[in-house]
């Protein structure tokens, strides 16, 4: 796919989602914080060309929302929290990397895990700073100096997210292309290869892994300020796990993928408990069945096939 | 996929028939304004809100996860209840309809469900819910959106202690009386005791409990030594280092906040290891196990139920009113009915009183949503057992019923003696005071002003 035809598509995708949350009122929110988490699942892929799974992202996710939590009382400026959160999250993520990235695949994605469960940990056991499992209401904040009203505040936010959906996804794809981005593929196939040509192995794991860390605080300081609620759930392995079914959802073939699966993971799982209170749980499982079945290139994957036959026809 | 358009609802639309009573020219100008403005704004501001067709209600509860032990009951009572509204009539002739959403999935999703019940579901009111982060998620919610908002069963007093709502209130009690009481009743039952232990679940409520706890004993009674503070973790199963602890330690009195199925566990491995015998245990909310555990909990123990709810209660305002929900509860749903179905019985009450006194304050004009949120405010409705009031702040006064287990052979589980019902306003923090603050304004003689106890009648 050109390079044209890709920048049009993200704009048609941006202004399908203004439209539909201006059509559907309540999506609005939704959407914002499906875009937040599309972020986060962009640092995933970025390390599944590495052939590395992460299995504790909610991490970064988390201590940038509780970073804004915090923030907001002395700053509550939004452009300036989502940066200072968003590099808080990347300063942990180069700490927490200089280990990880030692370790391949299951070792890799169980240290992950056990990192961000001692996160969850301390947020739930610090009870006196976080109000434990309760959680912190964010207080008002502003948008480039502006007090908006509920109303424009949703909107700010669901443009915000979109503005840096676009930029991240531009940045991925062109890292993606360039000899670090590759480099990647190279850890994926063959790593020994890729050290005999000079370059490290962990060094470039860990360039990526600070740039997921940074993408993760960024889709973690848009959904503190969306939800205006954060508590330690966010950090719990259940979330980071959803971050990767996203990701297998969405397909890692491009950086469309992670959004187009958060979008999708979003709208099934509020449509599923709108129809079925009960058992929306069982709604969502068949999807994900269903997809890894029958499209293991995602739905984004499942796109292009259907795109490529049309032309081959 | 159809966007349902619904037109914003009018909340304060100035009055035109009054100012043209005395026709100033000013005045007539004026109100010909309001009414050009009126028609050209069509039928997105009407200044009466015209009788809806259903009154839909929004209720978030747990139905996934372990505290849909109090979710599903809860779910149950509302179903029931909002069954015979309808057989009744309605409120002011309008049928009632109850849409559920799950707030299992967490604190970010639920606020989603929340603004999808107001927007798209345009209900005309929301109970929500039983998670502590939900309710502190959702009370600014709605005054955001307007949207009268019944916290009907979480627990956590920082709502109304930390902020001000317009459109939220509580039709129940909250922690601080819930634990006070339980105090209360043992510093009389049991004067004497010198040591505490306390084993509660690791998460906001197992904390917030045990720090009111705790205060209310230094201030009533200094000196007691706490033995131990043991937080299992949420959802454990096994308990038998805690015990083992508890058997070295022997304190005299257990104190466990604990619920669901990890008080489940921890009864019946405290029976077993016959930690029962040795300590006295206060578990304020064993009331909602007592059906699973049965006789594994022995008599001599103090337990409560969140409030007056116990359908054995010494003297119900309206003995027949809780004799028929029990019996009805039960033949339909097979158990005796819990705390959570007080509860939910107590928010569909409060919303028919509300709508009832804000009918009657119109003449019978159906009421908009700030007329509807301003008629709760204030407002005394009947509960299953007694009568509860919601204060000037939102908070609700509700008494507090604490007693003592005792086998009986009519049931198969243990049921209260002693029973003590404590009038809400000498246990509830007053307005406007905080709760860890006012725990240490009391005086010891308040022991000895308590109530009465009742024994059970078989």
């Amino acid at each position: 796919m050109s390079r044209t035809t890709e920048i049009l598509l993200a704009l048609a995708a941006a202004a399908l989602v203004l439209l539909l949350a201006w059509a559907v009122p309540w999506l609005r929110f939704v959407l914002t914080i499906a875009l937040a988490k599309g972020l986060a699942v962009l640092g995933i892929l970025l390390l599944l060309r590495a052939g590395q799974v992460s299995f504790g992202h909610a991490l970064f996710l988390a201590f940038a929302a509780y970073a804004v939590a915090f923030g907001a009382s002395t700053i509550p400026e939004a452009l300036i929290l989502l940066p200072l959160a968003a590099i808080g999250a990347a300063l942990l993520g180069l700490v927490i990397g200089l280990f990880v990235v030692r370790y391949r695949e299951i070792f890799f994605g169980m240290l992950n895990l056990a990192l961000s469960m001692v996160f969850y940990s301390l947020l739930e056991k610090f009870y006196a700073i976080t109000h434990g499992t309760d959680g912190i209401r964010l207080p008002p904040i502003t948008f480039a100096g502006q007090t908006l009203g509920s109303e424009a505040q949703g909107w700010a936010m669901l443009v915000l997210a979109l503005v840096l959906a676009l930029g991240f996804g531009a940045l991925v794809r062109t890292y993606l292309a360039s000899p670090m981005g590759q480099a990647l593929a190279g850890i994926k196939t063959r790593e020994a290869r890729l050290e005999f040509m000079g370059a490290s192995g962990r060094s470039v794991l860990l360039a990526a892994y600070v740039l997921s860390a940074l993408m993760a605080g960024a889709g973690g300081a848009v959904l503190a300020m969306t939800s205006r609620h954060v508590t330690p759930a966010l950090a719990y392995w259940t979330a980071s796990g959803e971050l990767v079914f996203i990701a297998i959802l969405g397909g890692a073939g491009s950086v469309f993928g992670p959004f187009l699966g958060a979008v999708a993971y979003e709208l099934t799982r509020v449509y599923a408990a709108a129809l079925v209170a009960d058992a929306w749980q069982m709604i969502l499982g068949m999807v994900l069945l269903l997809v890894i079945l029958f499209a293991p290139g995602g739905l984004w994957g499942m796109g292009r096939a259907l795109l490529a036959r049309r032309r081959a026809a | 996929m159809v966007a349902e358009i619904v037109p914003p609802r009018a909340s304060s639309q100035p009055d035109n028939a009054s100012q043209l009573h005395s026709v100033t020219r000013r005045a007539a100008l004026l109100g010909a304004a309001g009414i050009g403005s009126l028609a050209l704004a069509g039928r997105a501001a009407q200044a009466q809100p015209a009788k809806p067709a259903e009154i839909k209600v929004g209720i978030a509860t747990y139905l996934s996860g372990p505290a849909s032990v109090f979710g599903v009951p809860g779910r149950q009572a509302a179903e029931m209840l909002f069954d015979e509204l309808n057989e009744a009539g309605g409120i002011g002739g309008v049928k009632l309809r109850p849409i559920f959403v799950d707030e299992g999935p967490g604190v970010d999703h639920f606020v989603g469900e929340y603004r999808r019940l107001v927007q798209s579901e345009n209900v005309n009111l929301i109970f929500a819910g039983i998670s502590s982060a939900d309710c502190l998620a959702c009370a600014p919610l709605s005054d955001e959106m307007k949207r009268p908002t019944l916290l009907w069963d979480c627990g956590t007093q920082r709502v109304f202690e930390d902020g001000k709502y317009e459109y939220a209130f509580r039709p129940q009690a909250n922690a601080t009386p819930e634990v006070l009481s339980a105090l209360l009743y043992l510093l009389r039952a049991k004067p004497d005791f010198r040591s505490i232990a306390v084993v509660n679940q690791d998460y906001a409520w197992g904390r917030d409990s045990w720090d009111i706890f705790r205060t209310g004993l230094q201030t009533l009674k200094p000196g007691v030594r706490v033995a131990a503070e043991l937080f299992p973790r949420f959802g454990a199963t096994d308990f038998s280092t805690e015990i083992t602890r508890l058997l070295a330690l022997r304190p005299d009195v257990v104190l466990s906040t604990t619920w669901g199925g990890d008080l489940d566990a921890f009864i019946r491995q405290s029976n077993d290891r016959r930690l029962f015998e040795r300590s006295t245990f206060v578990l304020p909310l064993a009331e909602s196990s007592l059906e699973r555990v049965g006789k594994s909990l022995p008599a001599g123990h103090i337990i409560g139920a969140r409030g007056d709810h116990w359908f054995l209660h010494p003297n119900p305002a309206d003995p027949a009113l809780l004799a028929r929900f029990t019996e009805n509860y039960r033949k339909r749903f097979n158990a005796y009915p819990i705390y959570s179905t007080h509860h939910m019985a107590q928010a569909v009450f409060a919303m028919k009183a509300a709508y009832e006194k804000a009918l009657a304050a119109k003449g019978g004009g159906w009421p908009t949503d700030a007329e509807l949120a301003a008629a709760f405010r204030g407002l005394e409705f009947p509960s299953l057992t007694g009568r509860i009031r919601i204060r000037e702040d939102g908070q609700g006064l509700e008494d507090q019923l604490i007693g003592t287990t005792v086998n009986t052979d009519k049931y198969p589980f243990p049921v209260m003696t002693d029973m003590v019902v404590f009038p809400a306003d000498t246990v509830t923090a007053p307005v406007g005071q905080k709760s860890l603050d006012w725990l240490k304004t009391l005086k010891p003689e308040m022991v000895q002003a308590m109530p009465q106890p009742v024994a059970f009648k078989p």
